[in-house]
């Protein structure tokens, strides 16, 4: 990174001062924990990080891994990291779908999808996310209650405590085809490895393998096809499965507004390939379909990978707004950890963790993933 | 996906008129089969939401009444919560008598920024109008002299509480994200590490994390007794967060300074203060400010987030005006005054600096 052209021997005054430098900022660290270890000694907390082992004695309302108040603080902490995991995932996948067809609307010949996507963008982007992600908490949880919840179609019911939705009745075949997409997914991948190597087809190979061993498997154990609907009894919904409230707000605020700079990047990548490659490809007798999928995509994913990157990881960061509406994630549960037992340092360094962790992992993804798009010279 | 390529040899259907009102339709709403799907789609939706949206927005509209349960008949939206609440929404928790003077605040920053994006005005004199204009908020907002009563720091809220610390975050995070930005070109590898490790771990984190950080942290890292008020707090995490992201912002526009420039400086005689200063970042800030603006408008937006460490911004403040049961059913309305608020301020502040940027490319021929 280094601007200037390397030294041959490095002058005394910048070692002293080096020195200083490192000495000021370690002191100061020491000085920090130091007071810290004062403060928190006087309350009678001895720092580290055994408090994680012991009885956590809150709730969760919202968990992937059974969980109950006599588990540990370090499995609530799991619990946070897997709700925060669970939003992003979705509302990354979400907000892509979005973002790419409204940037696709920003490119269209026709007036009214240009128009009807600029407005989308620049409303969504120039208010605060926060304020979009309590306007949906507010609107769902003032809704009706379960007994006169909205259905807008059959086995879907919307109602102040969240979203239901018919599902399937468990059954082993559903749990088969659960582990089949799963080794679907780990086969493609190698598929996609060997055949980059043969220069086989990529692509359709892999999404048949993650499309057709789920089917399979399904099939196999004897096709289920009943469903679990939703239904009233007393003051609650039972059946189907359930979406609490602070999930949906989370997910629209998250998803909604990460969509509009998903829509720019779109729009910026397409607009980035020169005139003329299109230009050319006309003249060469390709088709519109071809011309997008062989000439444009290719040359415009290049531009839109590193900014997309980023966007995502913003996605994660965010999703500690969380905080805001009750959502148990990461932030949220720290919060209520360090509330409870007084190790204020060592679970704010926890939830930090985390988040530096995606972002590294995701940047690093990403990082691989644009070599691979890089132009490849001569 | 190697099927060849197809060559289409099929004659192309005569050309349509492109001009004329009638070109204009066709060329815009109906240019082939997908656009005029796209048309009847968006005609459909517009007459499906539009008259409902009309109506709620405007025709059945409840514009100015004292009297919540006039609003509870109507079928429309109840714009008079803002004309009840607006003094809640915009000064919180500020003493009523005395929100005069968080309105001078808003109007004196909100003048400075705006003048600030005028390039002729770019000056000495702009700087020590800021610094003056600066303290002259503080005094107004804090009283206890000049016959005004003091208002402690607990009770400041609203509008003027987040146009004092967006102002704060810019005047004490730009300084400091260009000692970084330089300090990640510096030929020292201390210097070079320690600016790298700071802009690449808070750039990691989520700004809620960082403002919980300085609330919680900061008073257990000092000594007993010395326990900085809340507010400051908040505004060392809004500047340190925006500090790790305009240094990223500086060190593009270092990056984009042809090397030319510091080597001709140099033989030139120029130290590295002369240079640096002289040379180097007018240059390079120049560059920088397009990315720049979008990190200042960014730290506005931001300003919302106060509320989750129990400051009472503007969105705190329509959240503390939702209270009162009364109104509490107008949230809508509420929630999408502060928005167009926001909205309105975020707007500008881009129109501006597109303007800035068209004005700053001018005479660059690099």
């Amino acid at each position: 990174m280094s601007a200037a052209a390397p030294r041959q021997r490095p002058r005394p005054r910048d070692i002293a001062l080096q020195a200083a430098l490192l000495a000021v900022l370690l002191g100061a660290f020491a000085w920090c924990l130091g007071n810290a270890a004062d403060a928190l000694g006087r309350r009678g907390i001895a720092m580290g990080f055994s408090y994680l082992w012991e009885q956590a004695g809150f709730g969760i309302g919202e968990s992937a891994i059974p969980f109950q108040p006599s588990d540990t603080y370090a499995r609530a902490f799991l619990v946070g990291l897997l709700n925060t995991l669970k939003v992003s995932a979705f509302a990354i996948v979400a907000a892509t779908i979005l973002g790419v067809a409204l940037g696709l609307m920003r490119l269209s010949p026709n007036l009214g999808a240009r128009a009807l996507s600029g407005a989308y963008v620049e409303l969504f982007r120039n208010t605060p996310q926060l304020l979009q992600i309590i306007f949906w908490y507010w609107l769902i949880t003032r809704l009706p209650g379960p007994r006169q919840a909205l259905r807008p179609m059959e086995g879907l019911l919307i109602s102040n405590r969240g979203v239901m939705l018919a599902w399937p009745q468990p059954h082993p075949a559903w749990e088969m085809a659960g582990w089949a997409l799963l080794a679907g997914f780990v086969l493609a991948i190698g598929w996609a490895v060997l055949a980059r190597l043969r220069r086989w087809p990529v692509l359709w190979p892999a999404i048949a393998l993650i499309l057709v061993l789920p089917l399979a498997a399904w099939a196999i154990g004897g096709a289920p096809t009943a469903l679990e609907w939703p239904a009233v009894r007393g003051l609650a919904i039972r059946g189907g499965i359930s979406v609490s409230p602070e999930f949906v707000a989370l997910f629209l605020g998250l998803s909604l507004y990460i969509a509009a700079f998903v829509a720019e990047i779109v729009r910026g990548g397409v607009l980035s390939v020169p005139k003329a490659q299109v230009e050319t490809a006309r003249a060469l007798g390709l088709k519109r379909g071809q011309i997008s999928r062989l000439v444009v995509m290719p040359q415009a994913l290049r531009v839109m990978v590193p900014p997309l990157a980023a966007q995502y990881v913003s996605l994660v960061k965010n999703s500690s707004l969380a905080v805001a509406i009750g959502y148990p994630d990461v932030v949220n549960i720290s919060n209520t950890t360090l509330a409870q037992t007084g190790h204020v340092v060592e679970a704010v360094l926890l939830m930090s963790a985390v988040y530096l962790f995606i972002s590294l992992v995701i940047g690093a993804a990403m990082a691989r993933y644009n070599r691979a798009v890089l132009l490849q010279e001569r | 996906m190697d099927q060849g390529i197809v060559l289409d040899l099929s004659r192309p259907p005569p050309p349509v008129p492109r001009v004329g009102a009638i070109g204009w339709l066709r060329r815009e709403f109906f240019a082939g089969p997908i656009s005029i799907a796209l048309t009847v789609a968006i005609l459909a939706l517009c007459v499906w939401v539009g008259p409902g949206l009309w109506h709620w927005l405007v025709t059945q509209a409840v514009w100015a009444t004292p009297d919540p349960t006039v609003c509870r008949t109507a079928a429309g939206a109840c714009w008079a919560v803002i004309g009840q609440k607006w003094r809640v929404i915009l000064f919180a928790t500020y003493p009523y008598d005395e929100q005069w003077r968080g309105g001078l605040v808003v109007g004196l920053l909100g003048v400075m920024t705006a003048i600030t994006t005028i390039r002729v005005l770019w000056s000495r004199a702009l700087l020590v109008a800021w610094i003056a204009a600066i303290a002259a908020a503080l005094v107004l907002q804090t009283g206890g002299i000049l016959g005004l009563s003091y208002v402690p720091t607990g009770r400041w809220g609203g509008l003027p509480l987040a146009v004092l610390l967006f102002v704060g975050t810019v005047a004490l995070g730009m300084p400091l994200a260009v000692v970084l930005a330089l300090g990640r070109r510096s030929e020292l590898p201390v210097l070079r590490g320690v600016s790298r490790g700071y802009v690449e771990i808070v750039r990691g984190l989520p700004l809620v994390n960082v403002l919980f950080m300085a609330s919680l942290l900061v008073p257990l890292f000092l000594p007993e007794g010395m326990n900085p008020d809340k507010l400051l707090r908040a505004q060392l995490g809004m500047a340190i967060f925006f500090a790790a992201y305009s240094a990223e912002a500086v060190r593009g526009g270092l990056q984009a300074l042809p090397r030319g420039q510091e080597e001709a400086a140099r033989a030139l005689g120029l130290g590295a203060w002369a240079r640096t200063t002289r040379v180097i970042l007018p240059q390079a800030l120049r560059i920088a400010v397009p990315a720049l603006a979008n990190d200042v408008i960014r730290a506005f937006k931001n300003t919302s987030l106060l509320v989750v460490i129990g400051l009472f911004d503007v969105l705190g403040g329509a959240m503390a005006a939702l209270e009162d049961p009364a109104w509490s059913r107008y949230y809508v309305e509420a929630y999408l005054f502060v928005a167009l608020l926001y909205f309105a301020i975020c707007a500008f502040l881009s129109f501006r600096a597109r303007h800035l940027e068209a004005e700053l490319a001018q005479g660059r021929n690099f």
